[in-house]
């Protein structure tokens, strides 16, 4: 950290670069969390925008408080938010560990090659990040589906007579998840594994220790770091996602993104979609936390 | 043994990158097929580009979602910016770590959670004090947010790796702090204001959750359509759209990249003149 001079920090011109950023942050990203937690409490009702005021004046001019706990109840009485919760978490689970083991050998090759090779590989790896994710997922149903590159491949060869079904099934999904996700996995990890020091390999091979065991000893503890950032970086959206379960899920994987889509383009219903976020950000914010955490700690190493 | 395990690593390489890579060549292959149907191959034919000229839904859409990404990617880069500076440069002042936290948590938060919570805002402060009305501002405001946060990350890994040294001895040498930053700082980070704002259009470009919530039933947004006419099915002229925005962000960031690089090698030669 920089030891502020004098002449640069008079603190006039230092709330100058402080506030616009601060506020605006404030007022778009952390303040819109208080309105879904207030409109939560509210009902429905027939008017514009589609909820009551819980606020309310009563004739004698006094400020009046109602907070409606239905919602909340709702969401406990009725299974489906507890069961796509769950489902999010199990699917978000299994293609964090699916990206994992295919993104560590990956992000271990990369560490290893020679400084031009690695160059390319990481603008290979980068590159997929900057076209677009709904084209991307789209672009999957040419290979999986019933008519797609796979199943054309197949017929052809005469290894199956009849197409897979692998659009609108779970398989798919985990497909898009991955196919998705994996760069954020990988390039954490390569962050971690190029900082690795090479001399406590060759420390651990002098000492009689054969190359697994000093992977398992040396390499794997020291990559901790990267797994976690690269873990919430794909698990933390996945349990969110929707696009993916919508394009290549089938009506039975209900994600909870698709519930909450669903309750508030198809229902209508604000104040359960409100109650279903703020559950849902609760839920998160044990995750987020650690993430952050990781994020501070690795920021100022 | 070692062998075999980097065989095996470099094995699991070549499956991910064709993982990334084959869907997006196969998109690009069928956009040119004269057949509507994909496993067909109906001959060459660029049918599906011409038909994408006369679709007048599709190209308003388009041209919505340009001029929102221009406007939040450069407000968000001139926000982010400042985020940034503020960060590097002060280790303490009041909000650092509500700073640090707003930057960093639109980076995993689901963005259906940012969408909705956004458009309550939105609804509210209309009630309130009357703006903004859904649409334009409403998508430009709830990009910008997200945009912001991309282009601090960025710029504030630049900042930390910049010598501060440099812009004191301009301010020794009489400049004024503004005058320091311009001459000297704002060089040095140029590569990452250009590369987070080319980031920042293309994450504008590609949103679809969080403009559904905010833009109100009047706007929509390029994605917007494209979901709409993908949950009905394949269809050969979003095939050819997806190729026309895919090789245009291509050609931007490969531009882009190729002048960061220059602009880097250039500033290497000349701090090699420098400590000569």
């Amino acid at each position: 950290m920089h030891v502020p001079t004098l002449r640069a920090s008079a603190p006039g011109t230092r709330w100058l670069l402080i506030l616009p950023p601060l506020l605006f942050l404030t007022i778009f990203f952390l303040i819109p969390f208080v309105f879904a937690l207030k409109i939560s409490f509210a009902e429905t009702a027939a008017r514009v925008p589609p909820f009551t005021d819980i606020l309310t004046r009563t004739p004698e001019h006094h400020l009046q408080l109602t907070l409606s706990f239905a919602n909340y109840k709702f969401l406990l009485t009725d299974d489906v938010y507890g069961l796509a919760y769950l489902y999010s978490l199990k699917t978000a689970l299994f293609s964090t560990l699916i990206c994992l083991a295919l993104g560590f050998p990956m992000a271990y090759a990369i560490a290893r090659a020679s400084k031009a090779v690695q160059g390319i590989l990481l603008i290979v790896i980068i590159l997929p990040f900057w076209t677009s994710f709904l084209l991307r997922v789209y672009a999957l149903e040419s290979i999986i589906g019933d008519t797609g590159l796979i199943n054309t491949v197949l017929l052809k060869l005469g290894l199956i007579s009849q197409p897979l079904h692998i659009m609108r099934t779970s398989l798919a999904m985990y497909i898009g998840i991955v196919y998705s996700y994996l760069p954020f996995m990988v390039l954490p990890l390569f962050a971690t594994l190029e900082k690795l020091d090479h001399t406590l390999l060759e420390a651990a091979a002098d000492l009689g220790s054969p190359p697994w065991r000093a992977f398992l000893d040396v390499t794997v503890p020291l990559s901790i770091p990267g797994v976690i950032a690269g873990s919430m970086l794909v698990f933390i959206p996945a349990v969110g996602e929707f696009v993916i379960p919508s394009l290549l899920g089938g009506p039975n994987n209900l994600m909870i993104g698709r519930v909450l889509w669903d309750e508030f383009f198809g229902n209508h219903d604000w104040p359960v979609a409100s109650a279903v976020a703020i559950a849902f950000l609760v839920l998160l914010v044990g995750p987020i936390a650690v993430y952050q955490y990781y994020n501070v700690r690795q920021l100022e190493a | 043994m070692h062998e075999r395990r980097s065989t095996l690593a470099i094995s699991i390489l070549c499956l991910g990158v064709a993982l990334l890579y084959v869907p997006i060549l196969a998109l690009i292959a069928y956009s040119f097929n004269a057949s509507p149907l994909t496993n067909v191959w109906g001959g060459f034919s660029t049918v599906w580009y011409g038909e994408l000229l006369h679709n007048r839904q599709l190209l308003k859409a388009a041209l919505l979602s340009l001029e929102v990404a221009v406007t939040a990617s450069t407000v968000a880069l001139l926000l982010g910016t400042l985020a940034a500076i503020s960060l590097v440069r002060w280790a303490r002042f009041p909000g650092r770590l509500l700073l640090t936290g707003m930057v960093n948590a639109p980076l995993v938060m689901p963005e259906i959670i940012t969408g909705i919570t956004q458009l309550l805002l939105f609804v509210s402060m209309v009630q309130l004090i009357g703006w903004p009305h859904r649409g334009f501002a409403t998508i430009v405001l709830s990009h910008v947010a997200f945009c912001t946060a991309y282009v601090t990350i960025t710029v504030q890994s630049r900042l930390q790796g910049a010598d501060r040294s440099l812009e004191e001895a301009a301010m020794d040498l009489g400049a004024t702090p503004a005058q320091a930053f311009i001459d000297v700082t704002l060089p040095l980070i140029a590569p990452a204001l250009l590369s987070s704002w080319l980031l920042s259009l293309t994450l504008s470009l590609d949103d679809l959750v969080i403009s559904s919530f905010v833009a109100g039933p009047g706007a929509s947004t390029l994605p917007m359509v494209i979901y709409s006419k993908v949950k009905l099915g394949v269809s050969p002229d979003v095939n050819a759209l997806a190729t026309v925005i895919i090789t245009a962000v291509g050609a931007c960031v490969i531009g882009g990249g190729y002048i960061v690089r220059r602009a880097e090698r250039r500033r290497a030669a000349e701090m090699r003149l420098v400590n000569a």
